[in-house]
């Protein structure tokens, strides 16, 4: 009975309750969206192996690093398998269709990148044709590209038009894979910048760096960068991880601002929803006062508002919940490659639920007391 | 008067209410007894006193000073917690606005007083059936507050206030807010629980004639009692 009282009296005003429902299932859902949005800003970094070292230039990304020290790096003590990426940076059509784009070693780069899972007999149509290209499914999807199709971008880092022909579509091991990039052979950028600026062959953007033992990795790090040290081009070497966390930390104060407003959207709809449930107690005041004469005590007052505030955010919660995987689906279709991999985690719904469950807590705790602390004789001539 | 016993026993009670710096007294030295099965109304003008008397009888409220026992227990002494457990165990209330739940059918409003007793749900029911029946309202169980009239309202109410079967009934203006007919059947119905089972009942009023239904009239003026009239043995 005490169940069925609350959920009458959370209906008792149809509009009241739908309207602070429907702005908890706004509030809800715009929440599990933005951290949705902070994850997808993350996934590289989650995505990334804590056994693959990425190794670069020490002063900056955009310089590069000779060939030469592939050969070096690989000798050295707990380097199980090396490759090589170069970032493309070109653009496709219109520069706002943007996706990455790297020219990698083909012969190694797969095998170090075992969750782009790709047919055998794509794998050996990208490896048999120079100007072949792998593109993610997410991308292909994005963009209409099939098996066959020749690409052209025109290229900004490395100048003039690129043909490459879709050899391969990979899809990911897991949902943390992303599969919105674009690869091609690093031996086609070399042989063709050979021809047009000779003074740029030869160059590698960075080298990823397989390691035997992953509990070595700081050790490695350390004689790979050894390794360079005082030469032209020195390294700095980390984890894949750290790697990508760098990126990241570059647009932390968009992160922070996305976090921020998902966090201001969840303390406005507990301001609504605690106005709601004060103007409700305000009203029953007669009633708390009629239970309070009857032997009700304080706690099954209590009780009452806690549940009623609950159920309302309850509803208000698994229906924002619900909502905020199609609407997440669509968005981050809608965003094409910008974020590779944009899902809902299982984190972000317990989240929403925590959000809703303590915007219906604290919204009553004023109200409860108040209901609580109905002094009865005031509370039975407030209905007269 | 249907026992010997005094239910009621009010000695010296004092009651003020404070408006701002200032303490406005209400009740002024009352003293008298209420014998168990008495059928009592309290008469007065506007600010005599009489329903902060019922509310201090009911538990609801608390004397200033002064002793008031009632079932046997000195009510002024006890605690919140204990009061509201006393006032469940020991007290109907009928109010002049029924105050019913809303949300809750007659039938439910009627069974709420019983959540607080160690009962099954099955129980409950029976007991909450045999109770609206006994004020004529087995047809309209199912009905929500708003779906009946003021009279079968406050029949509802009566109900409710004797479904845990308590020492005694207060009501306050159990009428005031019914139309003649109504007011009759409910004063005959509240006759009928006094006169055939029994229970104490205190009853404030305005009206002379609800009055007349009672065994005696106990005058309140100025927060101290005129006098007391018997009009019905």
């Amino acid at each position: 009975m005490l169940l069925s009282l609350i959920f009458r009296n959370a209906f008792r005003h149809k509009l009241r309750t739908l309207l602070t429902i429907v702005g908890l299932t706004v509030a809800v859902l715009a929440f599990g969206l933005l951290s949705t949005v902070v994850e997808a800003w993350y996934a590289g970094a989650e995505g990334a192996s804590n056994a693959r070292l990425i190794v670069r230039n020490s002063i900056s990304l955009v310089f590069p690093m000779p060939l030469t020290y592939r050969q070096k790096i690989r000798q050295i003590d707990g380097v199980k398998a090396i490759s090589t990426a170069n970032w493309f940076g070109g653009v496709y059509k219109e520069p706002k269709n943007y996706f990455p784009q790297f020219a990698v070693e083909a012969s190694t780069y797969l095998d170090l990148y075992p969750e782009y899972v790709l047919s055998d007999s794509e794998r050996k149509a990208f490896m048999r044709d120079r100007k072949g290209a792998l593109v993610g499914e997410k991308l292909a999807a994005t963009y209409g590209f099939r098996l066959g199709d020749t690409v052209t971008l025109k290229g900004t880092i490395f100048p003039g038009q690129w043909e490459f022909v879709v050899r391969g579509i990979y899809s990911g091991r897991d949902a943390k894979t992303d599969v919105s990039q674009f690869f091609f052979h690093w031996e086609y950028l070399n042989e063709t910048m050979k021809i047009r600026t000779p003074r740029r062959a030869n160059q590698i953007g960075v080298y990823v760096v397989e390691v035997a033992d992953p509990s070595r990795v700081a050790e490695i790090s350390l004689a790979i960068d050894s390794a360079f040290r005082n030469s032209n081009a020195e390294t700095l070497t980390e984890t894949e991880k750290a790697f990508q966390l760098g990126f990241v930390s570059m647009t932390e104060a968009i992160v922070v601002a996305i976090r921020l407003v998902s966090y201001l959207v969840i303390f406005i709809i507990l301001a609504v929803m605690a106005n709601t449930m004060a103007m409700t107690v305000r009203e029953r005041t007669a009633e708390y006062a009629t239970l309070k004469a009857l032997g009700f005590g304080p706690l099954f007052l209590r009780m009452l508002i806690y549940g009623e505030a609950l159920a309302i955010a309850g509803l208000g919660g698994a229906l924002g919940i619900a909502l905020t995987y199609p609407v997440a689906d669509a968005f981050g279709k809608a965003m094409g490659t910008l974020f590779p991999v944009f899902i809902v985690s299982d984190l972000t719904v317990g989240m929403q639920l925590a959000c809703a469950l303590l915007v219906g807590i604290v919204s009553a705790v004023f109200p409860a007391r108040r209901a609580a602390r109905v002094n009865i004789v005031d509370g039975l001539r407030s209905m007269a | 008067m249907n026992g010997e016993a005094a239910l009621v026993s009010l000695r010296s009670i004092v009651k003020g209410y404070r408006r701002g710096q200032q303490t406005v007294p209400v009740l002024t030295g009352i003293t008298f007894d209420i014998m168990a099965g008495e059928f009592l109304a309290l008469m007065g003008p506007s600010g005599s006193g009489k329903s902060t008397l019922l509310n201090l009888i009911a538990g609801i409220d608390r004397p200033d000073s002064g002793q008031l026992i009632v079932a046997g227990e000195d009510i002024g002494q006890l605690g919140e917690a204990d009061l509201a457990d006393w006032r469940a165990r020991h007290v109907g209330f009928i109010f002049q606005f029924y105050n019913l739940m809303p949300v809750l059918s007659a039938l439910e409003n009627v069974e709420l007083p019983l959540l607080l007793k160690d009962m099954s749900r099955a129980e409950r029911r029976e007991r909450a059936e045999l109770a609206l029946s006994m004020v004529s309202l087995a047809d309209r169980m199912a009905h929500l507050p708003s779906e009946l009239s003021g009279g079968q309202q406050q029949r509802v109410a009566i109900a409710r206030a004797l479904i845990t079967d308590p020492t005694l009934i207060v009501a306050d203006e159990p009428t005031g807010d019914l139309d003649r007919e109504s007011a009759k059947d409910v004063l005959h119905l509240m006759q009928r629980l006094n006169d055939e089972i029994g229970k104490t009942i205190i009853m404030v009023t305005h009206d002379s004639r609800a009055a007349e239904h009672a065994h005696a009239i106990m005058h309140l003026e100025k927060g101290e009692l005129s006098g007391r009239e018997e009009v019905r043995k």
